[in-house]
């Protein structure tokens, strides 16, 4: 309606310019477009309860169903934690947990048993869960040389000036450089399923497919091309400080080995939040078998080698089955649900209010 | 004085000697090539702000506290430095090219080479050099003028580029030079010039010329020509460059554009300071934190907290200091480093609509307002006071004959009444034939310099560019084309057909006896004095008739025209024997060589023998010999020449009312044809060509108020005095009433005629005149004689021997004229008060006409009463003011409590559109009262006095409209600064001549009409209008949008800026306050830069709150833009709040929703920015106003912006961008269906409060904008009825008060009447010095002018209207 009526001024307007001004004299007066005039067709939306009211019923109406769905599929995630950390006495770990140094000799290793009370049915993954570890600090985050870990050679014997003061070691460049690499989880854990008939079944672990694809392909490569050879590769550097070995024995497998080692790339994705998880392994749902876990008697078998106890760390091992919204989490469920109900309830405020004073205006208004 | 000898010497010298001169080359250019980089940010430095932002940049340099990569933290200052950059390099190209036009100009200079005057570049001109002036040439630098063609030496130039002028000032040649042959020769030229440095003032200039011969000859600015001045008039003329270039006055005025803060700008600069305040608070805090965070760690070192580069550990001390540091550059973008420039954006855009806006155009002179001041558009819509000027700005400035009354018989001339209304339309297209008509004749005459016109368009137009635009430039060549106030609409009188019928038959009738030999006597008195009327209005002025052929050109009609009169003698010589001559004579400034103020001391020698001559000659008259005396034409005129400008001659008259009156006795074919010192020659129908001979012109001073001819009538032979002037002063010089009952019952007509033509408004003049006997004629004559060759007070002598004469007259009639108000200038005044504006006028004319004329525009009531303080001592106006105060005190502090009861009733009538401003205005202190202040200039300069200036504050501000007359341009500029100072208010001033100019600087926003009177005020404005009536859409319109647009933009602008802030902020307690940040760095960088910005540029120029009809048909909205009720401080507070309650919804829904996850820091980042994004972008969602196909763009292009470069930049490097490296992070995050979750919940949950109080707010308290808002929706029929119909019910007591006003007592329906007529009576509450004049009472005239209109006005309409009161406080110390 609104922009029917400015069409017709315009067209007037045109019919005035065209007939004397057209001549040789060219007039100053400015263009009758809608655009120079301000009178571009335009939607005034007035708030008042009376125009708001839909969008509040309409948001709760969607939200609290969404809610729902949220919470439900959260919920359905089984997920089971368990903190290993030693801080008690009665922990099992709790003497590894005592030795704060990195790189003791000796390693150090506890058995944690569990009761799984739920069968898990799908693909399982295990995480280790690391609390109070700030991998989010600012120098913590910067301290990585991008470049060496693509697999730059020159990198690679002269990291980047990011990585100090973990570039270099007795003159040696360090390979992977950085404080991240330096500070790299390395426990060891593995999986003891206490069948019933008292033997010990080691459950089988994937430790790969635990990395963002891009990340294994394109972000991280290791030196020296396709060199099988990766101790040839890494010649001339050193292993970061607190690492027991070098980074061309993170694994045996020449897939997983070097810069290219997942729990490698795993660590090297810095966590968001002081209390986080990383993926660790994931077990795999055999075909012919129904259940990944059967409910039970397991144990955790754990080299205790990173120490947490000096900055008042933990350490778990998080088993969670996922699904399409992620791990569990019912935060996002509870919370649809809630400003669902909240913008239902401003609803009926706003009923309320419309009813009691929003028709002064209007009737009073339009009567007039 | 410094003075500074310039010596120069011409002559035969092959160079100029005067070469250590500034030459004429200009450049007002800022920079060179190479000095623009240097120069240029040096500049930009200035601006605290940029400092600010490059420090931080720089910072990022430091390895310790580096947030970013260095070289990305620098993008955006650079971003922000360059664009600045790059917009002075263009203003400066322009201003280059400009310069390089101008400088290349030509002019014909004397070559002492080739010993004749060479076309040369206007920059080759040098000071010394001799310049040939052509007529129409503009002048390329001062000059001193040396010799003229004109024969009376005299050189025409018009100022209009220089101070708006439009009438020709006069230059004289040098008086050494004065004798010269036409050709004068610069080789001859020997002879040195001293005079002062260059300096500014137009006014002034002084030296002398040292011949050779010794002899020196003082130089006036009377013998300088000023660059960019045009010559008129002259063929020719030579002269001497004195200042060249940059020297000349003309430059030396040009200062540059003046920098004003505005004052929403001022506000955001407290709460910047705030955010700075905010931004430290900030970074202590983390800086505290991390200091405790790594304490807490002791001294086992946790394998996070990296070492220092060097491997050193830091204590936590040092730390926390360099954290500070960092944190400071995390958080930077607090300080909204685009907001200074998204302000400017927005202020060009704002300035280009009101440019482009078709209301503001004016078609008659095809100019549209001009922007000067590209950053106060905002501040228009925060007005409170506007001071005004009178003519030319709520006048046209032209004079109208409307309507006369003749020997007590009212001529209405309808027809002419009809013809002014038709020029409300007709204007237009009428201007435009005679400014072709009047170019025409003008190009033949100088067809010597070919398409000199187009010269002098493009001329004048470079002469304009300094000050910017070309309107100016062209106006000013339209002007000159007019004489002034030849308007056709002043011109072209429609006579009543009765009144003419009677002057036909008067003339017929005087032919007839003339032809018989009757006497004159025996004419039907009333018909003599229809004749005797027009007589009058014909020659007793000082017009000067010009004919148009030869524009400007005077009609010279001498009769020995070959030789003109070079001395005194010789003036005598010649005309003393055949005509009688007149020494007091001061009209013939046309003929006369010297003007006025100089020829004093000439005219009263020359005068002594002249006038005995005179008498002696009277002595010997003979018998009239009728057919003697009537040989109207003499022989030697030219009868080509006559039958040229037959009909078409144009009157130059000093002001525009003599103009109008000379033109309204042409419409009755009673002509002016010719004005010699001695001799005005009329023609009449029938009757011919008559010449009168001018014994005396006692000319119009302002004590007086009149001003009379004598003349020797050429038909009777009397000596005759016509008498014109102001009715209240004629009236007392009428002969007694008991002299005739016919006279007595004129002089009663006429004084009802004449307030009736006061009460609507037109300017009143009576006519009178007299007859003498040749022995009162030789008794006057020798006291005035006596009193011409008096060397002790010769003025008072003169003045009293013009009122010796000027006694017992007869009435002959009064005339209206109308100075015309400019269209819609009552409407205009009337909107603008309902939108809570004070309007004071300040004016330079008579208190009589500015009261008039303040009726007439609506700016005082009829009902209103009025305070009138005259005083004429210090002591009086004390005491004025302090009773005046008194006065209104007790009046009015009862009546107004009685109203705010009322009022508290009122405000829950049914229909109520300004509900919640009413508390705002309760609490200001004074209340403005129905209540007029009229007040004169010398008054208002005791009143201006340190000790008095608060009661006069006092006392004006509780008056509705204020009334300054007779004041003086520095007065005009003291009240403005008064008011502004002391009241602490925004101050509009507008006005349209020089004499406004110092008010329009000082005032907040200063407002020029571009109008007759030139440029001046325009060059010093701020904003320049084509008609005063603009004002209104302006201020109501523009003002109010480009306030309520820029202050939500940047109370938007705050809002945002913390709320993406303080998303980082919480961050700092999940990151042991590391001064990490979630948010990737070019997000973090670009986020304002780019994402964010383009919606709020276009809602900040776009955006409408409510459309321009109903702001223009409530006014009232406009008061939320004087409260600031856009942008108060609360709401900067509130915004902050809303905006870290934001980010906290922002910041803890991804926190929870990733808690104890496996997400990393930018994946879980990303999300947070884009909704960031999201909230912010809704958020202006909600805000605005208006969506237009431009706001869904921006906002679609804002997040598709973002959405892009994230895909871009997170699939382009998965090595580079350290320390975040997102490589493919968005992608993962599009696939992630949690991602969605987070993006419906976050900005609905954000932005939820916010909503619901702005729905609450709309329906349970809406402001008045927002009620506006509501009309708008409504159809445009139904909006007009409840418009219509408010203004009539709730709506009446409203609108003839101050809105403010009658917000906050509103009276009951019905009630405006018996209110007004249940005014407690004065009489009681005044001392002796108040004396009321209830005008019913008043048949007499009182002192001032306006209240016998009274008398009438109540007389006339006393059946409806209410009676008004008036008070009248005279501080004349003898009534004390």
């Amino acid at each position: 309606m609104m922009a029917s009526t400015y069409n017709a001024k315009d067209e007037d307007g045109h019919i005035t310019v065209a007939g004397p001004g057209g001549g040789t004299l060219r007039s100053r007066k400015p263009e009758n477009t809608a655009f120079k005039q301000q009178r571009l067709p335009a939607w005034q939306p007035i708030l008042t309860a009376g125009t708001v009211l839909p969008a509040f019923f309409v948001i709760g109406l969607i939200f609290i169903p969404i809610g729902i769905g949220l919470y439900v599929t959260s919920n359905n995630i089984k997920e089971f934690e368990i903190d290993y950390t030693g801080v008690d006495m009665s922990s099992p770990c709790f003497n590894c947990s005592q030795n704060f140094s990195w790189n003791s000799t000796r390693p150090c290793t506890c058995s944690i048993p569990f009761y799984l009370d739920q069968p898990y049915e799908s693909n399982v993954f295990m995480y280790y869960g690391l609390s109070n570890f700030y991998q989010n600090h600012r120098r913590y985050v910067k301290s990585r040389d991008d470049s060496q870990l693509n697999g730059d050679s020159e990198a690679l014997t002269k990291p980047s000036k990011e990585c100090e003061p973990y570039a270099f070691h007795d003159n040696k460049p360090i390979a992977p450089c950085g404080a991240i690499a330096n500070s790299m989880f390395n426990d060891s854990l593995e999986l003891f399923y206490n069948d019933p008939n008292g033997t010990k079944v080691q459950i089988h672990l994937m430790k790969t497919g635990i990395a963002w694809w891009t990340d294994k392909h394109v972000k991280f490569r290791n030196p020296g091309g396709n060199n099988p050879n990766l101790t040839v590769a890494f010649q001339g550097t050193t292993k970061p400080v607190n690492w027991r070995k070098p980074v061309y024995e993170l694994d045996s497998d020449q897939e997983n080995d070097g810069f290219i080692n997942e729990d490698f790339i795993v660590w090297m994705r810095t966590a968001a939040l002081p209390t986080f998880r990383k993926l660790y392994r994931i077990i795999q749902k055999k075909k012919d078998m129904v259940l990944t876990l059967p409910r039970g008697n397991y144990t955790l078998e754990v080299v205790y080698n990173y120490p947490v106890r000096s900055f008042e760390g933990r350490k778990r091992m998080i088993l969670s089955t996922i699904s399409w919204m992620g791990g569990k989490n019912p935060f996002l469920g509870i919370a649809y649900i809630t400003v669902g109900s909240v913008c239902f309830f401003l609803g009926v405020v706003l009923l309320i209010i419309h009813h009691k004073y929003g028709n002064r205006n209007n009737s009073a208004d339009i009567s007039n | 004085d410094t003075k500074k000898p310039r010596l120069n010497r011409g002559g035969a010298w092959e160079e100029n000697p005067n070469r250590h001169y500034a030459n004429n080359k200009i450049k007002t250019t800022k920079y060179t090539l190479l000095s623009f980089l240097p120069k240029n940010l040096f500049e930009q430095f200035h601006r605290f702000a940029n400092v600010y932002f490059v420090f931080i940049a720089l910072l990022n340099f430091v390895p310790v506290v580096n947030a970013f990569q260095p070289e990305l933290a620098l993008a955006p200052v650079v971003f922000i430095l360059s664009v600045t950059a790059i917009k002075d390099l263009w203003e400066d190209y322009r201003r280059h090219r400009s310069d390089k036009e101008i400088n290349h100009m030509d002019c014909l200079v004397y070559s002492r080479v080739e010993r004749r005057y060479v076309e040369k570049y206007w920059k080759e001109v040098r000071v010394g050099d001799f310049i040939r002036l052509r007529c129409n040439e503009i002048l390329p630098a001062d000059v001193l003028l040396l010799t003229s063609s004109d024969p009376d030496r005299l050189c025409h130039i018009e100022t209009a580029t220089l101070d708006g002028e439009t009438n020709l000032k006069q230059r004289q040649v040098v008086r050494s030079f004065f004798d010269l042959d036409c050709d004068f020769d610069p080789t001859k030229y020997n002879s040195i010039i001293e005079c002062e440095k260059p300096n500014n003032d137009l006014n002034r200039f002084r030296g002398y010329i040292i011949h050779r011969s010794g002899r020196r000859d003082a130089l006036y600015k009377e013998n300088l020509l000023l660059r960019g001045c045009t010559i008129r008039n002259t063929e020719e003329a030579v002269g001497i460059v004195i200042y060249a270039g940059h020297e000349t006055k003309a430059m030396l005025n040009n200062n540059g554009p003046r920098y004003k803060r505005s004052k929403l700008e001022r506000q955001m600069n407290v709460d910047v300071f705030w955010c700075v305040i905010i931004l430290l608070v900030m970074c202590l805090f983390a800086a505290v934190g991390h200091g405790l965070w790594m304490f807490q760690y002791g001294d086992k070192r946790p394998v996070f907290d990296v070492l220092s580069p060097e491997g050193t550990d830091l204590s936590p001390i040092m730390s926390a200091i360099y954290l500070f540091l960092t944190m400071i550059i995390v958080f930077q973008v607090l300080i909204p480093i685009s907001l200074f420039v998204s302000i400017e954006i927005v202020k060009i855009c704002q300035v280009f609509f009101i440019h482009q806006d078709m209301d503001l155009y004016d078609e008659e002179t095809d100019s549209h307002l001009q922007c000067r001041a590209l950053n106060i558009t905002e501040d228009l819509g925060q007005m409170q006071y506007i001071f005004s000027d009178k003519t030319g700005t709520l006048t046209e400035n032209k004079m109208v004959f409307r309507r006369c009354t003749v020997a007590g018989v009212e001529y209405s001339h309808d027809a002419n009444a009809r013809r002014l209304a038709m020029y409300q339309e007709m204007d237009s297209e009428e201007e435009e034939c005679t400014s072709h008509g009047g170019t025409l004749p003008r190009r033949d005459s100088v067809t010597s310099h070919q398409s000199a016109r187009v010269v002098l368009r493009s001329q004048s137009t470079k002469s304009h560019r300094r000050t910017g635009s070309r309107a100016e430039a062209k106006r000013a060549s339209i002007l000159s084309k007019h004489t002034a106030f030849s308007s056709p609409m002043e011109k072209d009188i429609t006579p009543d057909p009765q009144l003419l019928d009677k002057v036909n038959e008067c003339s017929s009738q005087m032919d007839f006896m003339r032809f018989h030999s009757q006497p004159m006597s025996q004419l039907p008195s009333d018909l003599s004095d229809i004749i005797d009327f027009f007589i009058a209005l014909t020659i007793c002025n000082t017009v000067v008739v010009s004919s148009p052929n030869q524009p400007r050109q005077k009609v010279r009609m001498r009769f020995e025209l070959k030789s003109p009169v070079k001395t005194i003698e010789d003036f005598i010589k010649r005309f003393t024997p055949s005509r009688l001559t007149s020494g007091s004579n001061s009209s013939s400034s046309s003929s006369l060589i010297t003007n006025r103020s100089s020829n004093r001391g000439c005219s009263s020698i020359l005068s002594s023998p002249s006038a005995e001559s005179t008498l002696t000659k009277l002595d010997e008259e003979k018998p009239p010999n009728l057919e003697h005396t009537f040989s109207p034409v003499p022989p030697c005129y030219s009868e080509k020449a006559w039958a040229v400008a037959e009909g078409e001659l144009r009157y130059e008259a000093e002001s525009p009312d003599e103009a109008a009156l000379v033109y309204a006795a042409r419409a009755y074919k009673c002509s002016l044809v010719g004005r010699l010192p001695d001799q005005v020659t009329v023609e009449l129908p029938h009757l011919g060509k008559l010449s009168f001979e001018l014994l005396h012109t006692l000319g119009f001073d302002s004590t007086r108020k009149r001003m009379s001819v004598v003349v020797r009538h050429p038909l009777t032979d009397q000596i005759t005095v016509y008498t014109k002037g102001a009715d209240s002063v004629i009236m007392d010089l009428i002969k007694p009433p008991n002299t005739g009952k016919r006279q007595k019952k004129i002089v009663y007509r006429t004084q009802n005629y004449l307030n009736l033509y006061a009460a609507d408004g037109l300017r009143t003049l009576c006519i009178a005149k007299k007859v003498l006997t040749k022995e009162e004629y030789a008794c006057w004559l020798q006291r005035h004689l006596e009193a011409e060759t008096a060397i002790q007070g010769r003025e008072e002598l003169l003045f009293e021997s013009a009122l010796r004469l000027e006694t017992n007259l007869h009435l002959l009639g009064a005339t209206g004229i109308e100075d015309r108000l400019q269209d819609g200038v009552p409407e205009t005044i009337a909107s603008l008060r309902k939108a809570g504006l004070q309007i004071w006028v300040l004016t330079g004319d008579k208190q009589e006409t500015a009261v008039n004329i303040a009726y007439a525009c609506k700016l005082l009531e009829p009902e209103e009463e009025i305070l009138t303080l005259n005083a004429d001592s210090q002591e009086a106006c004390a005491l004025l003011l302090e009773e005046s105060l008194h006065y209104i005190q007790a009046k009015f502090l009862c009546s107004s409590a009685d109203h705010a009861a009322k009022a508290f009733t009122a405000n829950f009538a049914p229909f109520e559109i300004y509900p919640s401003s009413s508390p705002s205005s309760s609490s200001v202190p004074f209340m403005v009262h129905r209540l007029g202040l009229v007040i004169d200039g010398r008054t208002l300069a005791y009143a201006l006095d340190k000790s008095l200036e608060d009661k006069f504050l006092a006392v004006a501000r509780s008056c509705r409209s204020v009334l300054c007359c007779r004041s003086t341009p520095l007065q005009k500029s003291m009240v403005v600064k008064l008011v502004r100072n002391k009241l602490k208010v925004m101050t509009l001033a507008i006005g349209d001549g020089a004499n406004d100019v110092s008010m329009i600087q000082v005032a907040d926003v200063g407002v020029g009409i571009s109008g007759q009177e030139g440029m001046q005020a325009v060059m010093a404005s701020d904003f320049a209008l084509p008609r005063f009536r603009y004002l209104q859409k302006l201020l109501l319109v523009h003002g109010h949008w480009c306030y309520s647009r820029l202050a939500n933009m940047i109370l938007y602008f705050f809002y945002k800026n913390a709320m993406f802030v303080a998303l980082i902020f919480w961050y700092q307690f999940y990151c042991g306050f590391s001064g990490s940040a979630m948010i990737d760095q070019w997000y973090l960088i670009f986020f304002n830069l780019m994402f964010s910005a383009f919606p709020q540029l276009i809602t900040g120029t776009l955006d409408k709150d409510v459309s321009a009809e109903t702001l223009q048909q409530l006014p009232q909205l406009y008061i939320s833009g004087q409260n600031s009720e856009e942008y108060k401080p609360y709401m900067f507070w509130m915004n902050m709040i809303d905006a870290f309650y934001q980010s906290l919804v922002c910041f803890f829904i991804p926190y929870f929703a990733y808690a104890d996850s496996d997400v990393d820091l930018f994946t879980w980042g990303t999300p947070i920015t884009t909704l960031a994004l999201f909230t912010i972008l809704l958020h202006l969602g909600i805000e605005t106003k208006t969506w237009t196909w431009m706001n869904w763009l921006s906002i679609s292009f804002s997040i598709a912006l973002f959405f892009t470069v994230a895909l871009c930049y997170n699939a382009s490097c998965p090595t580079c961008y350290s320390p975040s490296n997102p490589y493919w992070t968005m992608q993962r995050l599009l696939q992630d269906p949690l991602f969605y979750f987070l993006c419906v919940i976050t900005p609905v949950t954000a932005l939820l409060p916010r909503y619901f109080y702005r729905a609450c707010q709309g329906t349970l308290f809406p402001s008045p904008v927002q009620v506006g808002r509501q009309l708008d929706k409504l159809p445009a029929e139904t909006r007009r009825n409840i418009l219509s119909l408010s203004r009539v019910k709730v709506g009446s007591p409203l609108s003839t008060k101050p809105p403010f006003l009658s917000l906050a007592k509103p009276l009951p329906k019905g009630s405006n009447k018996t209110e007004k007529g249940s005014f407690p009576s004065p009489k009681a509450s005044q001392g002796s010095i108040l004396q009321t004049h209830d005008t019913r009472k008043c048949h007499k005239r009182s002192q001032i002018s306006c209240a016998p209109r009274f008398c009438v006005g109540s007389l006339q309409f006393s059946g409806f209207l209410p009676p008004s009161k008036h008070m009248h406080l005279n501080g004349l110390t003898g009534q004390i």
